[in-house]
């Protein structure tokens, strides 16, 4: 069946339909990791938005469900020059077809992906839409694309009801899986340990309590800090501080998450009571734009945006260059920052944005692009060591 | 950190002579990182033996040393320019040997020299295999179970331990050489043993065997700092088990989830990490197909082929990026050249897929057994782009130049399913032909993959392109079926095979409908962000974005393809002169080529690169774009001369020699005509089809005679025939690939053979100065060793040769260059055959002459005559010093090829020894070639009977040297009798002890063989030189070649004079 994706400016692009049958508008966005597009298409960060793979071959391992980031998709649309038609993986499940049928997530396929992502380089984010509609007629999509906003999408995304992540004492019991030489089948099969091997080498987080805000979150956040032994309560989004603090955590986490941060008032709010209290924070990405903006600093909309897993960012306490997974659309203005509250502790090397924050006098720090990975560079996951070592300190202290 | 300001004078080791396993691909790095050391204001001293680099030339370096690449000239060359550092990371395995081996005698310290790059001690903990192993084992990053053995005992003992199969890896040598996989006690005894030769230190790794498992490999670069980045990653198509120089290679990876690509890259960041690598690191890994469970290969603590194919597939500059931090810079102060906005400290991504494969070198070597192993024996590669793998793989077949278009150019449609399945365990090049026929035949993916062991998503690319045959054969040829047809890259002459409809009607349809190639930027960064970097590929379907350029003249440049033996880097040498010369000039230029190993495709090189097969389709679809003004042919070898009449149907001039006058001098009756007009005399010769029709000639004429086809390079296919049986024979070769054009038989001449390139401007000529070869006539030119200036013609001779020279040039009209051979019998000159185009030689003569003859060719070709470049027409004077070139095989790699020289070329590459006096020259030519004697002083001699007499001669010789002569009986004979004190040693069908078993006891430096004539596999001859070559012993099989060897040996010196060959003054050019 024949697609069409119908830009904001009138440019269309004719391909063939992929994934569940509907039209659909969103906000056109790419993304250039070569790999992972189970992990992009199930992070909750893409509610409202289409999303372009700018690589061309795509579905190429079909989907293993274990790697998704949650527990859906959240794209409104897929865009790929290519599906493959058999995947190829020794644990896959199901084929990247099947999975955005059954996620109902309509897409196109076939066009030149290149020269779309060359549009919305130049011309910026914009709108568009998916249709299999042969008999569109651009004077009434084209205001109807102008109208759409991603709206308060943080709300749709989040978890309904705190949960509980125990902290693993896999790496206890099985010593660490990094090596894959020390991989146990065994143990796997019969549900003692993952499948996946890990970066985490040390069980440092034994006995701290997290509380993760759930903003959107990927599952490897929570990971992330489970691996390494913390128990991770996670609380929906609208949860306020007062319930978070009552529950005494060792540290809380801001996760990452969709949309423009400026919409989400209420949980800036909270955020700030959050940041009174002398509990050490760590924020990915929306969380890190949401304590900007609750400590008076500005975010933007940038003209395109950073998607994907290759950008180099700095860490300005050590100088070092780690090439990082990132997923944002806004950025924090780093000219409206005011140094006793918080100064620029993370630049992207490319285009000099800031990708992180340290705050004055505080036990918080954030970022904006996802240590926790998936897909991309595992070379952040420094970071979550960094903020357990925070915790320790405070504890002590 | 910025640029430490205490390295101003670098020395940089080359690679030396192209071999199997270290090919273009490091002039390519090595070019760079000059290029990028000047940048800097950082003075270069290069060193190289070979002088067909580009590397070497004085626009490169400041300083440059064309010598053999020993520790011991090396340390002269230091005491003499007095370099601050060296940087040996950038020339290969070769390279990287001698910087330790200057770093670990203390030399380097002792005279205030520093490693730039990576230190001694890494290289050490990379190379070492225990001590990689131990790093490996610290780090928990895993090896296969394996043991560094020093005796056949220990690894037979060791073997046992872990159960067969195992893989064989000796310690330092290149493209795995004396490597192998091991099934049996049996085999593991004789690789080991004879790995364990070959290895610089004598070790041998004896590991678990992990073939079939996945291959993948990471390009790592690293800074001072410890920034890490990866550039790509790469997926062999072909399991572990085949050497990756020989696999058929995607990137980036394919099969991998985000899970096992993330693991192995954290991996790769582990490992150069803690080896604390400072530039560009390559790591190996082997990843099991069915859990996460994976094996670290190895790590090439240097830049490589792979890295200069990762370079190429990304563009990602790693050797310019390699030298930058050597010198102290980190990776976010060094700016991406692509984007010219971000910078070096990112990973490129792709929004494309890279294919490349292997140029494997049987079609020269019809001998030689056919199987790929983990001993590289590939002599070059092709790399295409495309969106997507079908079409970048069917461009990469194309690109290859070896007779095959798609999945059907190999027949194998007569085997049944079962021949088919057994045929299929033969892991060689034609593998994939043999699972599309096994696809053909309905042979279902998991039975393939079970046996090949390649993953199913390849296998089924392989079957989509197998649909579309069967699509196109059965029709109709609808306009959507071509466009998916075409989007497969199908090139239109496979579509007319397929449909019966002429090629010109396909061609019609689709530009009616508008299916026409577009091109697509490879710009790092998957159009995230704006590059200006004109470096193309092409695919069907979508928009253009190759940019209307500049109202400049324009002139497209053809490359010469993938490296092979013939045409090897010589022609980049000439493509990217001839290129630099147009743009000095005022043209704008378009290089087209597919070679991922050669500075022609670097982006920097032209004004706009298009990275594309080199057929007359694909060029035809840039000439519709680009409408050049012109284009130059005569400097990329056949491959490009090949495209001439093609380019003249597409209405794009021809500049330089036309291609009538090419004809001219290839069809054997209008260039008789030519002869005779200008009363030039050659040997006599017919042109045939058939066998009989050859016969008759020889017959007629007299054997010997040399039979050979006409438009080939290198002398493919060329042999010297002694009787009717042996024209059958070659013959039956030649026509195994139907001739376009007739086969030329001529009568034999023995003589002095006699080169020349020169300089045409239509009227003038330029002969920068005559070689002459130490081999007779009947050796091939690229295997003859060639002395500049000639020693042993007289005056008259010379002055023969210049004048043929002038009339030939006149009577063909060329406008450019012109190589001529000719042989010489006392003051009487024959030509042999003339090209009207560059030549393996242009590089070697410009550079010990000073006269650089392509910038001239171009300025010629553009409009100016020789005497307003400032040259007076003629033969230019002698030099007064002596440069010797050598050349260089790599028969080892090629298991059961004939290595006794013909008329056919063979060699792989070249060296040059050049001094003050000829046997100077001479030794270091030798030096340069890796033949290193005396040692243990005890040799063989086994010729021919007609060789006899200078046997004597020659065994005297040694024989004064204080060797001991073994020979074979009727050789011997006729030593004693001439009072050399030979001693007797039996045939191998004789009783033992036999010649076999003395080469086999490893006592011996040197095998004088002289082949009788035929090419029976199973003759002694044969046996013995095959076994002194797989033993690593010298052996020579001309006697020419074996005088000068004994010459050289008599002036063995340790002091050498060193020439810098950027200070040469061209000669002859007026002041």
């Amino acid at each position: 069946m024949k697609a069409f994706l119908i830009l904001e400016d009138g440019t269309v692009f004719e391909g063939t339909h992929i994934g569940a049958v509907r039209e659909v508008i969103s906000e056109i966005v790419f993304n250039t990791s070569m790999a992972g597009y189970l992990e992009v298409l199930t992070d909750p960060s893409y509610a409202g938005q289409a999303v372009c793979m700018t690589y061309p071959l795509i579905g190429n391992y079909g989907v293993c469900l274990e790697d998704m980031e949650s527990v859906q998709a959240w794209p409104d649309g897929f865009i790929v020059r290519e599906l493959s038609r058999i995947p190829s993986n020794f644990r896959k499940d199901i084929t990247i077809q099947e999975f955005l049928e059954q996620q109902n997530i309509p897409g196109i396929a076939g066009i030149d992906t290149r020269a779309l992502t060359k549009i919305l380089r130049e011309k910026g984010t914009m709108n568009g839409m998916i249709t299999t509609d042969e008999a569109y007629d651009l004077n009434t999509v084209l205001p109807k694309l102008k109208e759409y906003t991603t709206g308060k999408v943080v709300e749709k995304v989040t978890c309904k009801e705190k949960y509980v992540i125990k902290g693993s004492r896999d790496l206890a019991e099985n010593g660490a899986i990094s090596g894959s030489a020390r991989f146990d089948k065994e143990a796997y099969e019969s549900g003692k340990r993952e499948m996946r091997p890990s970066i985490v080498k040390e069980l440092n987080g034994i006995g701290r309590k997290v509380a993760l805000l759930d903003l959107g979150a990927k599952k490897n956040i929570a990971h992330s800090l489970a691996q390494r032994g913390c128990d991770v309560t996670v609380y929906p989004a609208l949860t306020s501080a007062e319930e978070i603090l009552n529950d005494h955590p060792d540290g809380i986490m801001l996760s990452n998450g969709p949309g423009d941060p400026k919409e989400c008032t209420s949980i800036i709010k909270e955020i700030r009571k959050l940041y009174d209290s002398d509990v050490p924070i760590f924020a990915i990405c929306l969380g890190h734009q949401l304590m900007a903006l609750a400590t008076g600093a500005d975010t933007f909309k940038m003209k395109y945006g950073h998607r994907g897993g290759n950008h180099p960012v700095k860490d300005l306490e050590t100088g070092r260059v780690y090439i990082s997974s990132q997923n944002h659309g806004y950025v924090v203005d780093m000219d409206k920052l005011d140094p006793a509250v918080a100064v620029p502790a993370f630049i992207n090397v490319n285009d000099g944005t800031n990708e992180g924050l340290k705050y004055t006098g505080k036990n918080i720090f954030t970022v904006q692009y996802h240590p926790e990975a998936c897909p991309g560079p595992q070379d952040s996951g420094y970071l979550f060591d960094r903020f357990i070592k925070m915790m320790e300190v405070n504890k002590d202290a | 950190m910025p640029k430490n300001p205490n390295v101003k004078r670098v020395m940089v080791i080359g690679s030396g002579p192209i071999v199997i396993g270290q090919a273009a691909e490091f002039d390519y790095a090595g070019t760079q990182a000059c290029r990028s050391l000047k940048e800097e204001g950082v003075e270069v001293i290069l060193v190289n033996s070979n002088p067909a680099t580009i590397m070497t030339d004085k626009d490169i370096a400041d300083k440059v040393y064309i010598e053999p690449l020993t520790a011991r000239v090396l340390e002269q060359i230091i005491e003499k320019e007095k370099p601050d550092s060296i940087l040996p990371t950038l020339g290969g395995q070769a390279g990287l040997n001698l910087g330790m081996e200057l770093a670990e005698s203390g030399f380097l310290a002792s005279h205030g020299v520093k490693l730039l790059g990576t230190t001694a001690a890494t290289i050490k903990k990379a190379e070492d295999r225990q001590e990689f192993k131990d790093t490996m084992e610290k780090i928990g990053e895993p090896c296969a179970a394996s043991k560094v053995v020093e005796s056949v005992e220990d690894g037979v003992a060791f073997t046992k331990t872990i159960g067969y199969p195992v893989v064989l890896r000796p310690a330092y040598t290149l493209g795995g050489s004396g490597g192998g996989i091991a099934h049996n006690q049996a085999e593991l005894e004789t690789i080991l043993e004879n790995g364990l030769r070959l290895s610089r230190v004598g070790q041998v790794l004896v590991e678990r065997c992990i073939a079939g498992w996945k291959e993948i490999e990471y390009e790592v670069m690293r800074d001072s700092a410890g920034n890490c980045i990866t550039v790509c990653n790469m997926e062999n198509i072909d399991p572990v088990g085949v050497h990756t120089g020989d696999s058929i290679v995607v990137a980036p990876s394919q099969t991998l989830s985000d899970k096992e690509y993330q693991m192995l890259r954290t991996a790769a960041l582990n490992i150069i990490d803690e080896l604390q690598i400072t530039g560009g690191c390559n790591v190996q890994f082997a990843l099991h197909p069915t859990s996460f469970e994976y094996c670290v290969i190895e790590v090439n603590p240097r830049v490589s082929r792979s890295s200069a194919l990762a370079s190429k597939a990304t563009g990602y500059p790693i050797a310019k990026v390699a030298a930058k931090i050597a010198l102290g810079y980190t990776l976010d102060e060094i700016k991406n050249a692509i984007t010219g906005k971000t910078y070096a400290s990112f990973e490129p991504t792709l929004d494309y897929c890279v294919v490349k494969l292997p140029r494997l070198p049987f079609d020269k070597f019809i001998t030689a057994k056919r199987t790929l192993t983990t001993q590289m024996k590939a002599t070059g590669e092709v790399m295409s782009i495309c969106h997507n793998f079908e079409g970048a793989l069917m461009k990469a077949i194309r690109s290859l130049e070896q007779h095959v278009d798609c999945l059907l150019s190999y027949d194998f449609s007569a085997l049944n399913r079962e021949e088919l399945l057994e045929r299929m365990k033969i892991v060689d090049d034609q593998r994939i032909y043999v699972i599309a026929e096994a696809l053909r035949k309905g042979i279902d993916y998991d039975t393939i993959h079970e046996i090949t062991m390649i993953d199913e998503w390849f296998i089924d690319k392989l079957a989509i392109l197998v649909e579309m045959e069967n699509a196109l054969k059965e029709g109709p040829l609808t306009v959507e079926l071509l466009k998916e047809a075409k989007r497969l890259e199908f090139p239109d002459n496979v579509i007319s095979r397929l449909t019966g409809k002429p090629e010109e009607e396909i061609k019609k349809l689709r530009y009616d409908n508008g299916i026409v190639a577009v091109y697509k930027m490879v710009d790092t960064c998957a159009a995230e962000f704006e590059a200006s970097t004109p470096y193309y590929y092409s695919v069907y379907g979508g928009e253009n974005e190759a940019v209307e350029t500049k109202p400049k003249k324009k002139v497209l440049v053809l490359g010469s393809g993938p490296i092979r033996i013939g045409q090897g880097i010589e022609f980049d040498y000439c493509s990217v002169h001839a290129t630099w010369a147009f743009a000095k000039a005022g043209y704008e230029t378009v290089i087209i080529n597919n070679n991922p190993e050669t500075v022609s495709t670097d982006f920097d090189i032209a004004d706009k690169l298009y990275f594309e097969p080199l057929t007359p389709e694909d060029v035809e679809s840039i000439v519709n774009l680009e409408k050049p003004d012109g284009a130059v042919v005569q400097f990329g070898g056949q491959t490009a001369i090949k495209l001439t009449e093609s380019l003249m149907k597409m209405g794009v001039p021809i500049l330089g020699t036309r291609a009538e006058d090419v004809d001219a001098a290839e069809d054997r009756e209008l260039f008789d005509k030519i002869l005779e007009q200008t009363g030039i005399p050659r040997a006599a010769g017919g042109t045939v089809y058939t066998a009989e029709e050859a016969k008759a000639v020889a017959n007629r004429l007299g054997y010997p005679v040399l039979v050979r086809p006409s438009y080939v390079l290198g002398g493919q296919g060329m042999q010297i025939a002694i009787s009717d049986e042996e024209i059958e024979e070659f013959m039956n070769i030649i026509n195994r690939i139907a001739q376009d054009h007739p086969i030329l038989v001529d009568k034999y001449l023995q003589g002095k053979e006699i080169e020349v390139d020169a300089v045409c401007d239509g009227e003038d000529i330029l002969i920068p100065g005559i070689m002459e070869h130490i081999e007779r006539t009947g050796v091939h030119s690229g295997d003859s060793i060639s002395v500049y200036p000639a020693p042993t013609i007289t005056t008259t001779v010379k002055e023969k040769i210049a004048e043929y020279t002038r009339r030939l040039a006149k009577a063909l009209h060329v406008k450019g260059l012109i190589n001529i051979q000719f042989i010489a019998i006392g003051e009487d000159v024959y030509v042999i055959e003339v090209n009207p185009r560059s030549s393996r030689t242009v590089p070697y003569i410009s550079k010990v002459t000073g006269i650089p003859i392509v910038d001239l060719a171009t300025e010629v070709i553009i409009g100016k005559t020789i005497r307003e470049l400032g040259y007076e027409p003629g033969l230019q004077p002698e030099a007064d010093y002596f440069a010797i070139k050598m050349p260089v095989f790599s028969f080892e790699k090629i298991r059961g090829a004939e290595i006794s020289l013909g008329p056919e070329m063979k060699s792989t590459g070249e060296c040059l020894g050049i001094a003050k006096t000829f046997n100077e020259a001479l030794y270091k030519a030798f030096l340069g070639a890796g033949v290193d004697l005396p040692k243990y002083k005890q040799m063989i001699i086994t010729v021919k009977d007609a060789d006899n007499g200078e046997a004597i001669e020659i065994g005297q010789r040694f024989e004064k040297l204080g060797y001991t002569i073994y020979a074979t009986r009727s050789t011997c004979n006729a030593l004693k009798e001439a009072g050399v004190h030979a001693r007797q040693v039996n045939k191998i069908s004789q009783e033992s002890p036999t010649v076999m078993d003395l080469i086999l006891g490893h006592k011996i430096d040197l095998v004088i063989d002289t082949p009788t004539q035929g090419r029976d596999k199973t003759r002694d001859g044969f046996l013995i030189r095959r076994t002194a070559i797989e033993t690593g012993v010298n052996c020579i099989t001309a006697m020419d070649t074996a005088r000068a060897l004994v010459t050289s040996m008599e002036h063995k010196m340790d002091q050498f004079t060193l020439i810098d060959v950027a200070s040469i003054k061209s000669r002859g050019l007026k002041e």
